[in-house]
């Protein structure tokens, strides 16, 4: 039991890495990553929305859901929205620096699909209350974890020398793209026990 | 972004511009999540656009319509809630129609409701904007969506598995490239794509300079995507 929660938190976190192999949440990935100080703290902010909707998730899963299939969605992403809202006046109340610091993306952590996809995904393989929390905290930490990488490279590729025409999205995808290959690197890490 | 008052609004413009213009992927880089995940085959990017295609359509469709009776503070719940109604009827249709694709797609179908392209389509544009070019603003973004999906699809099932449509095009002496349909492949196709794309946008400015007598004033400095 201790076992496979330790196993399904480093697999959110490294190996099935929601940002660089689901490609979920690029667009903060993409956004908000040119600073590694506010990319570590909307990472913090992503895993906290994440463990409240995970914990919302099992409830609807368990009280309502079964009840009526075919509102998924909307109770999800209703669930979701309110979160953040929630989150949002928490961070103007505590710390008006942060909220300014992160702005516009802050609200947006709504239609990170990071966060209705750790939902989803939850509910698709089955995990229980526990299970589900532990999920929530590695794939959120896996996020935060390739925003701030992602971050350190593009404050490095920002004084190298690029020709103009690759600066901006391509060369960030491009980017990327090694990321994801060097976490491929970690697929190999439990297949004795997977 | 919208084009309200730049062009005259006409039906035509408002379809073009999707479709070339201001390609959601290729220039404007909306939605990337759902294009990254799904075009490891072109038959996966052809279903994911064609069930973006018609919550597009039909949110823009119904947005346009409510637009005078949804209040402004609670426009972007609304949206979504549209949108999710949309999304949960074309994820039941595809799970009756074509259970196998419906099984490779996974999750990603229902995440179309959270694809920023269509949310910020309905803020943008139908909200604001009459039946008519609602629609054409909606299928030609739509269709611009569909067709990056599809050329990234093609792309890299034909380097990735050397097949097309699941047709086997090299013959069994091709070694496929597996990078590609992993999701490094995604990445660095899409880059490798914008990189083409921004460079033959930089070589046309640099023409229209030429012709105008202003060598040497150089193309649009640095491209203004962030």
């Amino acid at each position: 039991m201790d076992k496979s929660l330790v196993w399904i938190f480093f697999s959110a976190l490294l190996i099935n890495n929601f940002t660089l192999s689901y490609f979920l949440g690029l667009c903060p990935f993409f956004g908000v990553s040119g600073r590694i100080a506010t990319a570590l703290r909307l990472g913090l902010a992503t895993i906290f929305v994440m463990v409240i909707t995970s914990l919302c998730a099992w409830l609807l899963n368990t009280f309502v859901l079964p009840y009526a299939p075919y509102l998924r969605l909307i109770s999800f992403i209703v669930v979701i929205a309110s979160t953040v809202q929630f989150v949002e006046m928490a961070i103007k109340k505590l710390s008006p620096g942060l909220f300014r610091a992160l702005g516009i993306f802050l609200p947006l952590i709504t239609t990170n699909c990071a966060i209705l996809g750790l939902a989803l995904f939850q509910t698709s393989k089955g995990y229980g209350l526990l299970a589900g929390l532990v999920y929530a905290v590695g794939a959120g930490a896996g996020f935060t974890l390739a925003l701030v990488l992602m971050a350190g490279l593009r404050e490095e590729a920002e004084l190298a020398k690029v020709p103009a025409i690759i600066r901006g999205t391509a060369l960030n995808l491009i980017i990327a793209g090694l990321l994801s290959l060097a976490f491929m690197g970690f697929a190999g890490l439990f297949s004795s026990s997977a | 972004m919208s084009a309200l008052g730049k062009d005259p609004a006409t039906f035509y413009n408002e379809f073009v511009k999707g479709i070339w213009k201001e390609n959601p992927i290729f220039v404007q880089v909306l939605g990337m999540c759902p294009m990254l995940a799904v075009t490891n085959s072109a038959i996966n990017a052809v279903a994911m656009g064609g069930a973006t295609f018609f919550v597009l359509v039909g949110s823009s469709l119904l947005v346009s319509l409510l637009r005078k009776a949804i209040p402004k503070q609670v426009r972007i719940t609304t949206y979504i809630i549209i949108i999710a109604t949309f999304v949960t009827v074309a994820d039941f249709t595809l799970q009756a129609l074509a259970p196998a694709v419906h099984k490779e797609l996974g999750a990603f179908i229902a995440l179309i409701v959270v694809n920023c392209l269509i949310l910020g389509r309905q803020e943008a544009f139908a909200s604001k904007a009459p039946l008519r070019l609602a629609l054409a603003d909606a299928v030609g973004m739509a269709g611009g969506f569909a067709l990056a999906l599809l050329s990234l699809g093609s792309v890299r099932e034909v380097l990735g598995s050397g097949s097309l449509f699941g047709f086997s095009l090299f013959g069994p002496r091709f070694e496929p490239w597996v990078v590609m349909i992993l999701p490094p492949g995604g990445f660095i196709m899409l880059g490798l794509l914008l990189l083409v794309f921004g460079w033959a946008k930089e070589r046309r400015a640099r023409r229209a300079a030429v012709e105008l007598g202003e060598a040497g004033a150089g193309g649009p400095a640095g491209r203004g995507g962030r």
